[in-house]
């Protein structure tokens, strides 16, 4: 069937958990910010947890079914309406054929990731369905959605209505919010006094904040331990010789404004890095507003491994919860 | 050449040759990167060489970071003593220097620029000592570059100039960075030349476009149906100027799939290179042209 999309919200696409494999040539792994919800939402709906969904930030879209599908709405709280009856979040409910599909105004969180049975049907590109728009690859024509797209979708298995995530077990920022930063990379380039700065201080996002990273004001600038600049780093203190960005890293260009990688990151370039956020956080930052207050959190590799043991027992329960 | 390693959070390990950026830098990177991949360290699923450094990723659910580390460690004393000798292919790649669409963007982000009264190229001659553009065009052209780096997005090579240190040409980027640079921009930042593989932000100082693609995800360019990616790190690239026909006809015979880039396969020594760099370079491209 198709879904015939007759507004597409703020930004709406196509994404599933991603295109590893890639990154060497400068194409980002990309898929859901939050893999946490896209996974539940597609288990919801009895999909693979690998499948292709919408991801929508800020303003939902709105959706006109062509067939019967089951629906699931994870991540931000951005009330679902089914010709304008709404919808619990986290849980799976019905469309039907002719049906509309609406967004209220987002109350908390930044994303909210659409399962539908079945699947979004877009052909696969380097092995993932997810949009990575900057490239025009995979996803619907390699863009976000536009009002008058035809969305194709896979046919579902049988699954019930009324599957619900248990309250407890849906993930959810705190405020401030907290991520777990594990310094590295270029960390020796600042004084120790800005790096306890960094650890000290409230930043908040910023307004730039997208898939590709999520930059943060309000804290100290960072100062420099003097060196004469090596040759091709370029001459602000902050650059380095062009170097590989790991997802998550922290860059300061300046070392005024901290800009977090996300999945559409960058493979690299010349800005130094005070460290990465550790993978067990990385599904939080896409669920973050401009202006929310965050701390970064230091932490060391043994409890970023135990993080993310967490995370993995967390997915284990839920995927029992909903089996 | 100190080797310095460093986790970026729990699943990648990033290794830096060199703080600094030389050809030796380059080629120790990637011979261990290349190490790397060959000793098929299992939970590494990804290695993006760089330009004097590279990463791994991981997966710290198969294998702790400190494995990897000591895996990666122990390779290194293997990389050191590898012969710096690397089987590539050379590419001659058409480039319209001062042409219409990089001047116009220039011309629109000309308060973001370091000197708003001229163009890029006359501000880049001037800092590097020519007399005129032409000259300027003739140094870019003349010596061939070593893609160092393919990456930052879809298939955009980060290019070292293969000439000696004194002689690179070196620019700095824009105040702040445009919001806009034509698909197939040449440019140039730091020491590094490259070639925005699709439209969208830079810092770069603009130098010309070539009608080449380089990333094509519908894979329909005669030469990028196999893959969508043109550049891998390694590759020799060295510039062809040619005018505004030349570029018009390029264009066409990329729309009607004829064009065909010369490449050749190439034997690169360093050792050789840097006992006689313009000797090498001159070999270089007499291979391209079939001599």
């Amino acid at each position: 069937m198709v879904i015939k999309v007759l507004h597409h919200g703020l930004a709406t696409t196509v994404q599933d958990l991603g295109r590893p494999g890639y990154f060497h040539l400068g194409i980002p792994v990309g898929g859901a910010m939050d893999r946490y919800a896209m996974r539940a939402a597609n288990l919801l709906v009895g999909n693979d947890e690998g499948a292709a969904g919408l991801e929508a930030v800020f303003i939902g879209p709105k959706l006109e079914f062509t067939e019967d599908a089951l629906v699931a709405v994870t991540g931000a709280d951005m009330p679902a309406k089914v010709d304008g009856v709404a919808q619990p979040g986290w849980t799976a409910f019905k469309v039907k054929a002719g049906q509309t599909l609406t967004f209220d105004f987002l109350k908390s969180g930044a994303r909210i990731c659409i399962a539908i049975s079945g699947g979004i049907d877009v052909p696969e590109a380097l092995g993932s369905r997810s949009t990575y728009p900057i490239g025009a690859l995979g996803g619907f024509k390699g863009r976000p959605l536009a009002a008058g797209d035809e969305l194709p979708v896979g046919t579902g298995r049988l699954a019930s209505e009324g599957k619900s995530v248990p309250e407890a077990m849906q993930r959810k920022p705190g405020m401030p919010a907290e991520l777990r930063v594990l310094p590295g990379l270029y960390w020796h380039r600042v004084t120790e006094q800005s790096q306890e700065n960094f650890f000290a201080d409230e930043w908040k996002v910023a307004n730039e904040a997208d898939r590709m990273g999520y930059r943060f004001k309000g804290g100290r600038k960072l100062d420099f331990v003097e060196r004469e600049q090596p040759f091709g780093a370029g001459s602000d203190p902050s650059n380095i010789v062009d170097s590989c960005y790991p997802y998550g890293s922290i860059q300061v260009p300046g070392g005024t404004e901290p800009i977090i990688l996300h999945r559409d990151a960058v493979s690299g370039g010349g800005y130094f890095m005070v460290g990465t956020v550790i993978s067990a956080d990385m599904d939080l930052i896409g669920q973050l507003q401009p202006h929310t207050p965050t701390r970064f959190v230091k932490v060391t590799m043994e409890e970023a491994l135990a993080a993310r043991g967490e995370r993995r027992t967390a997915l284990a329960r839920l995927r029992e919860a909903l089996a | 050449m100190t080797t310095r390693y460093s986790f970026g959070g729990d699943e990648h390990l990033f290794v830096e040759c060199s703080e600094e950026m030389s050809l030796e830098a380059f080629f120790k990177s990637l011979s261990m990167a290349r190490g790397v991949r060959d000793s098929g360290i299992r939970g590494v699923t990804e290695i993006c060489p760089a330009n004097a450094s590279f990463q791994i990723k991981f997966d710290p659910d198969i294998i702790h970071p400190d494995d990897v580390l000591k895996e990666v460690k122990a390779i290194e004393g293997a990389a050191a003593k590898a012969e710096p000798v690397l089987k590539t292919r050379i590419v001659e790649i058409p480039v319209f220097y001062n042409d219409p669409w990089t001047h116009e963007t220039l011309m629109r982000f000309r308060e973001r620029h370091q000197d708003p009264t001229g163009t890029d190229l006359d501000y880049a001659a001037r800092i590097n000592g020519y007399g005129s553009v032409d000259d300027f065009v003739g140094a870019h052209s003349g010596s061939p570059w070593f893609v160092s780096m393919v990456g930052f997005v879809a298939g955009l090579p980060f290019m070292y100039q293969m000439v000696e240190r004194q002689r690179q040409i070196q620019v700095p980027k824009y105040l702040r960075p445009r919001t806009d640079t034509p698909r197939l921009t040449v440019g140039h930042g730091g020491c590094f030349g490259c070639i925005y593989s699709v439209r969208g932000a830079g810092g770069y100082q603009m130098f010309g476009i070539t009608p080449m693609p380089i990333f094509d995800p519908t894979q329909t360019t005669s030469y990028l149906r196999d893959f969508m990616v043109f550049f891998r790190p390694g590759d020799i690239v060295k510039f062809k100027p040619i005018d505004r026909d030349a570029y018009d006809q390029a264009v066409e015979d990329v729309d009607k799939g004829r064009f065909a880039p010369p490449i050749r396969e190439v034997t690169f020594d360093l050792r050789d290179y840097q006992k006689d760099i313009d000797g090498t370079n001159a070999k270089l491209e007499g291979l391209l042209h079939g001599h």
